[in-house]
C-alpha cells in the first residue's frame, strides 16, 4: 500500500509507486528521512541474499532510520548530511554502475527528483528507476521568470528567493530541473497580495 | 493507399553483395533529394509481380546523411512469399518503382551514452544506417554480429572500417556464439540495447535482458516481416460490401488492398498496430502471427492484424 499523500493531478505531476525488490544482480537504494522506512519495508519483502547485493545511500532528516538501515547489513551503507551533498557521490555511483542494477529512490520529492535527474544524466530512463514517496511534501520550485530555484517550498503562493516575485506553485513539473514551476500570481496588480497558506508540508 | 503516400523512384543501381544479398538503390526521377530519415527506418516497396501487387517493408541500410538515394539490402528468401525473389530476379537498373515514405519503429535513443547492437544475418541492415548516423553524430556503438560464414557476412568489411574493435563477428559455422550473459551483465548504466535478426535470436535476447533486469525502456527490437505463405481462404469485407479470396502467396492485407479498399498500415510486419482490424465472425481458426495483440486478445478472436495473420476458413472483417 502506498503511503504517499499525493493527490491525482495533471499528467506532468510525478506519481510514485511502492518499492518492490526485483531479481537483479545489484541494487542501489537512495533515500532521505522518512524514505528510510520504505527501504526497511523493501528489505522485509526482498528475497534471500538481497542485502548482500545492495548498497544504501541515506540522508537522515526529521525522521532518522540510520541505525535500523545499518542493521539490515547491506553490502555498503553510507550516510550524507544533505541531499545536495549526496549528489556528487551519486554521480560517481551511476558512472560505476552496470545495466542490471536496480535503482530504488524513496523519501521526499526533492530527494527522488534530484536522484532521478542524476540517473537520467547518466543515461537511465526515468521509468527504469523505482520510486516511493514518504515524508514531506515540500517542493523544489523553479521561478519561470528568473529561473532561480527555491528549495523547501511549503506555502501557496510562495516567494521566489531570487527575484522576489510572488509565485503560484504549479503541479507542472520538470524532470530535467527536478522542480515544480512557479508562475507570478499577481502580475496584473502587484498590490493584490493573496495570503500564503501552508499546504506542502 | 497508405498512411505514407508514395514516392515514384527509379532503380539507379543493383549491387550483388554476396550469394544471397543484393543492394538496391533508388533515386527520384528528377534527381531531387529524397525525404530525410533516421537510422532504423524502413520503407515499403511496391512490387507489381504480374497480377499480384506486393508491398514489402525493408530497412534502409544507407547513411541517413545521404538522401540523394535510398539503399535497401535484401536477402533472397527462397521459402518466402516471393517479394525478395521478385526483387532479386526482376528488378534491374532503370526500372520505375513506387516506395513509401520512410517510417522508423526501431529508432536510436539519442540520450544513451552507449548503444549495444546485436545483429543476426540480414538483421544487420538497420544497423548499417544507425552506425552511419552515430559515426557522424559521435555516439558510441558496439556491434555484435552473427553470420553463417565469412562469405555471407554482409558488410563485415565496411563495418570493420567504421567500428574497428567495437565490431565483434561470430561465425555460426565455426560454432561461434555471442555470450549474452557476459554482454548483458557488463554494460555501463544508461546503455541501450538493440536487437534485429531471426525470431529465435530476438526471443533469446529479450529473455536474457529480462533475466538481467534490463528496464524495458532500454531494450529495442525489430523483427523482419515473416509473412509466410498459407492456405487460401475467403474474406468478407462487410463495411466495403466486398468478398475477396486471399491467395496462398498473398497476405490478408494485400488481398484487401488488391480489392481496392484503403486499409491503414505502417510496418507490414505485425509489430506496429496500425492495421488492427475488427473481426465480425470467423468459421476457421484465426492464425495470429503478430507481436501487437496480447495473448488474451488473440484468444478473444475479436481483432486481427491482416499484414501477417490469416484464417483457416471464411472470415468476416469490419473493413
Amino acid at each position: 500500500m502506498t503511503m504517499s499523500r499525493i493527490e491525482p493531478s495533471i499528467r506532468s505531476r510525478p506519481v510514485y509507486g511502492t518499492l518492490s525488490a526485483v531479481n537483479a544482480t545489484a541494487h542501489l537504494c537512495v533515500a532521505d528521512a522518512a524514505g528510510g522506512a520504505a527501504l526497511r519495508e523493501l528489505f522485509t519483502h526482498a528475497p534471500p541474499g538481497f542485502a548482500a547485493r545492495t548498497e544504501i545511500d541515506y540522508v537522515p532528516g526529521p525522521e532518522d532510520h540510520t541505525d535500523a538501515l545499518r542493521a539490515l547489513a547491506p553490502a555498503r551503507f553510507h550516510t550524507s548530511p544533505t541531499v545536495p551533498a549526496l549528489l556528487p557521490r551519486l554521480v560517481r555511483q551511476f558512472e560505476r554502475m552496470h545495466m542490471g542494477t536496480q535503482v530504488y529512490l524513496a523519501g521526499s520529492e526533492t530527494l527522488i527528483g534530484l536522484a532521478m535527474k542524476t540517473g537520467m544524466e547518466a543515461g537511465l530512463d526515468f521509468e527504469a528507476m523505482q520510486t516511493e514517496h514518504r515524508g514531506t511534501l515540500a517542493r523544489r520550485m523553479q521561478c519561470v521568470h528568473c529561473k532561480g530555484i527555491t528549495e523547501g517550498v511549503t506555502t501557496q503562493p510562495a516567494t521566489c528567493e531570487h527575484c522576489g516575485l510572488l509565485l503560484l506553485v504549479r503541479d507542472h513539473y520538470s524532470r530535467r530541473h527536478a522542480a515544480f514551476q512557479g508562475v507570478n500570481i499577481n502580475a496584473e496588480d502587484p498590490t493584490d497580495v493573496p495570503a500564503k497558506e501552508e499546504i506542502f508540508s | 493507399m497508405s498512411l505514407h503516400g508514395a514516392i515514384d523512384v527509379v532503380v539507379s543501381d543493383v549491387v550483388a553483395i554476396n550469394d544471397l544479398v543484393k543492394r538496391f538503390h533508388f533515386e527520384r526521377p528528377d534527381g531531387e533529394p529524397l525525404p530525410a530519415f533516421s537510422g532504423g527506418s524502413h520503407i515499403v516497396i511496391e512490387m507489381q509481380d504480374g497480377e499480384t501487387l506486393r508491398r514489402s517493408p525493408y530497412s534502409l541500410s544507407s547513411s541517413p546523411f545521404r538522401t540523394t538515394d535510398y539503399q535497401v539490402s535484401i536477402r533472397r528468401d527462397d521459402q518466402g512469399r516471393g517479394g525478395s525473389l521478385y526483387m532479386h530476379r526482376e528488378v534491374t537498373p532503370g526500372m520505375s518503382m513506387r516506395i513509401s515514405h520512410p517510417a522508423n519503429l526501431f529508432a536510436l535513443d539519442k540520450r544513451a551514452p552507449k548503444h549495444l547492437m546485436l545483429a543476426g544475418g540480414i538483421g544487420i541492415t538497420p544497423f548499417m544506417a544507425q552506425t552511419a548516423q552515430l559515426r557522424d553524430t559521435g555516439g558510441i556503438a558496439e556491434l555484435h554480429y552473427g553470420v553463417r560464414n565469412r562469405a555471407l557476412g554482409t558488410y563485415v568489411d565496411e563495418l570493420s572500417d567504421r567500428l574497428g574493435p567495437r565490431l565483434h563477428v561470430y561465425l555460426d559455422e565455426a560454432g561461434e556464439r555471442m555470450d549474452l550473459d557476459r554482454l548483458l551483465s557488463s554494460q555501463p548504466a544508461g546503455t541501450h540495447l538493440y536487437v534485429c535478426g531471426p525470431a529465435p535470436m530476438i526471443d533469446a535476447v529479450l529473455e536474457k535482458a529480462r533475466e538481467h533486469a534490463w528496464p524495458d525502456a532500454h531494450v529495442h527490437h525489430e523483427r523482419f516481416a515473416t509473412t509466410a505463405p498459407g492456405e487460401p481462404f475467403t474474406v468478407e469485407l462487410r463495411a466495403s460490401g466486398l468478398t475477396v479470396e486471399v491467395g496462398r502467396e498473398q497476405s490478408l492485407l494485400e488481398a484487401i488492398e488488391n480489392a481496392g479498399v484503403n486499409a491503414p498500415y505502417l510496418c507490414r510486419g505485425g509489430a506496429c498496430g496500425q492495421c488492427e482490424t475488427r473481426v465480425l465472425s470467423h468459421e476457421g481458426a484465426l492464425l495470429h502471427a503478430d507481436h501487437w495483440l496480447s495473448d488474451e486478445e488473440h484468444a478473444a478472436g475479436e481483432a486481427i492484424m491482416p499484414c501477417v495473420s490469416r484464417c483457416s476458413g471464411a472470415l468476416v472483417l469490419d473493413r
